[in-house]
């Protein structure tokens, strides 16, 4: 089963079926997409799971082997790359070594139809957008990484295309230039109202940047949703051991009804309380998800509490603002608590320490039941 | 430790004299009176004066500087196209033996494609009746077949290092294919380009045996002139010729050095300039 979003109304982009086969190996394997106009769209896994190549066949530098690409609602799958609405922004900024910022941004606009003043306009336009109009004569040689990352974007935005495609924008930054980027390129997209297909293997990336995940694994969709969906909404254990970090463990439906779900755990020596679950029945083997930040952990055992378990802190990480707990149950099962310190205190005042007994206490509205 | 590395320096001098002894013994003899190479006559630059008189000599000369500049720009242009199919078309039917066949004249030995381009001539003129004679022709085409081998080498070995993407950009932006290439690749690989032209052009100005093979009476290239003189004993001419050589030779090399430094320095510079900037 693959993900597929196709019942959306018209979008801009309309990925259908799309293969790409390298002799034996499927890079790409039946995936369809729709994106809308104005989205900020990221595509989303580790190396090699086909997103790049998903990029290229956007852009046109790759042929698929079957499905089809609509953008605009024109069929574009065989188009060559420049006659595609559709501009790139290339990983290694591929700006053109010989030519000033100003050339290379003016490049893409001598196959338009204007007037040489018109030109100057965009060029002038577009550098002032990243900032770099200072810098309109250098070469790429004598500008920074930060300032290269600018101009290739000013470059593939200057012809003002339907849809911009980044390949790993941020890949090549710095830390704390990447997170101020960050912000600059939503920003700029949210300026130009441009359709953005953002590739990227940092889940934080995409999460801050796109109002959409695509979630790829060998090539495969495996869930398509906004941040929050794929972070508390995972739609198989793929994706919830991609996104974040998780706690995952077998268990068996005992019961499944309108209020709630009730599954046994062996692991946890118990029964786990969920939400209720239409797609669920008695007997299904089914995986119990639960994030660290969702579990409360105590030294007494909590009142009134759905899902309760004990077990001895195996180990302890303080990172300042929270702490993490990972908590030993008697039968070997580690369970990772991630814990707020809201409250200063020493460290002979913590919660708990090392091999010392805890208690740790969820929401049924925490416990993610996976079936794939 | 501060003892000088006496072995080292040794093999170094021993190196040089190898080298440059011989070159320093022509243009020292180069300016002998005495009609005889082995005996020093005193200090004269009469050979020159008879260098210029001497009308074989300069004939010969600008035959083989039109052989090698025009089989140069060809194969500059052949060998540019060859090298770009190989590097940018990655999955072609038959690459790996088109380019092993493009390759292969670099270990052929000369004399073999001397006598193979000779066969093929006689072969032609029989059948379709061209070329009728041998010379400048027949040599230009030899030279061609030989020298473009070096450019493919050079061109394809620069592309292989040349990031693709700044190609698909240029795709990407709006260019055609055609547009591309003379927006884009050929002004990239330019450095490229000027050492294969220039390496094609050495090789065709010193050539012998191919020269030898496909040339025809009325035909003589200097390096063919040179060596039938020599085969005579060798005159003072000769020395006073092999030390103009040497010199042009020179001036070129020592002239492009400075240019290639000094653009290596600037663009240094630039890029710590960028670096300073950026912090």
């Amino acid at each position: 089963m693959h993900a597929s979003d196709l019942q959306r109304p018209d979008p801009l982009i309309r990925i259908e079926h799309l293969t790409k086969q390298f002799g034996d190996f499927t890079a790409v394997d039946n995936v369809s997409i729709g994106i809308e106009k104005g989205e900020l769209f990221a595509l989303l896994g580790g190396s090699g799971c086909g997103k790049t190549t998903l990029l290229r066949m956007l852009a046109g530098f790759e042929t698929p082997s079957a499905g089809r690409i609509f953008i605009d609602g024109k069929d574009v799958t065989n188009s060559p790359p420049y006659e595609r609405p559709v501009n790139m922004m290339f990983q290694s900024y591929a700006l053109f070594p010989h030519m000033s910022v100003e050339k290379n941004v003016a490049y893409g606009l001598k196959h338009e139809n204007m007037t040489d003043a018109q030109r100057r306009d965009r060029v002038r336009e577009m550098l002032d957008l990243v900032q770099l109009t200072p810098l309109a004569g250098r070469k790429p040689h004598q500008i920074s990484g930060g300032q290269r990352q600018r101009v290739a974007l000013a470059r593939a935005l200057a012809k003002q295309p339907k849809v911009l495609l980044l390949d790993e924008p941020l890949a090549a930054l710095d830390k704390k230039l990447r997170e101020h980027t960050q912000f600059e390129i939503a920003n700029i997209q949210y300026k130009t109202g441009i359709t953005f297909v953002v590739v990227t293997h940092d889940q934080e990336e995409a999460m801050t940047l796109a109002s959409r995940i695509a979630v790829m694994d060998k090539g495969i969709v495996r869930q398509i949703g906004s941040a929050t969906d794929v972070y508390e909404y995972p739609n198989s254990r793929f994706v919830a051991g991609f996104i974040g970090s998780i706690t995952m463990f077998e268990g068996v439906v005992t019961e499944s009804n309108k209020t709630h779900t009730l599954v046994e755990a062996p692991q946890t020596g118990g029964i786990i309380r969920a939400r209720a679950d239409q797609r669920l029945s008695p007997n299904q083997k089914v995986t119990i998800a639960v994030r660290p930040e969702k579990i409360a952990l105590s030294r007494e055992r909590p009142e009134n509490e759905a899902n309760v378990l004990s077990g001895i802190v195996q180990d302890l990480g303080y990172f300042g603002k929270d702490s993490l707990y990972r908590v030993k149950l008697p039968s070997g099962l580690v369970l990772s608590v991630n814990s707020v310190n809201s409250r200063r205190a020493g460290e002979n005042e913590r919660i708990a320490q090392w091999e010392d007994q805890v208690w740790l206490s969820f929401d049924p509205s925490s416990v993610i039941l996976l079936t794939e | 430790m501060n003892r000088r590395p006496v072995f080292l320096i040794t093999c170094l001098c021993f190196g040089f004299a190898f080298f440059y002894i011989p070159i320093l013994s022509i243009i020292v003899f180069s300016f002998n009176k005495s009609r005889l190479v082995s005996v020093w006559g005193g200090f004269s630059t009469q050979w020159y004066g008879k260098l210029f008189e001497n009308d074989q000599i300069i004939e010969a000369a600008k035959l083989s500087l039109s052989i090698a500049l025009v089989s140069a720009t060809i194969a500059t242009i052949l060998g540019t196209m060859a090298g770009i199919a190989l590097a940018r078309f990655k999955r072609f039917r038959g690459r790996t033996l088109f380019s092993g066949l493009v390759t292969a004249p670099l270990i052929m030995p000369e004399i073999i494609t001397g006598i193979s381009s000779l066969m093929l001539f006689i072969l032609m003129a029989d059948w379709i009746g061209w070329p009728g004679e041998r010379g400048f022709t027949t040599v230009t085409i030899a030279h061609i077949t030989f020298s473009m081998t070096y450019v493919t080498t050079i061109i394809h070995a620069r592309l292989s290092s040349t990031d693709i993407s700044i190609e698909e950009a240029a795709l990407d932006l709006g260019s055609r294919p055609w547009q591309v290439l003379t927006d884009i690749t050929l002004p990239v690989i330019a450095p490229a380009l000027l050492s294969g032209w220039l390496l094609a052009f050495t090789i065709s100005i010193d050539d012998v045996v191919i020269t030898n093979f496909t040339t025809g009476p009325g035909a003589t290239t200097l390096p063919i002139l040179i060596w039938s003189k020599v085969k005579l004993g060798v005159t003072p001419d000769i020395n006073a010729l092999a030390t103009m050589i040497i010199l042009i030779v020179g001036v070129l090399v020592v002239t492009a050095g400075i240019i290639m430094h000094r653009a290596e320095a600037r663009r240094e510079r630039d890029i710590q300039m960028a670096i300073n900037a950026n912090t």
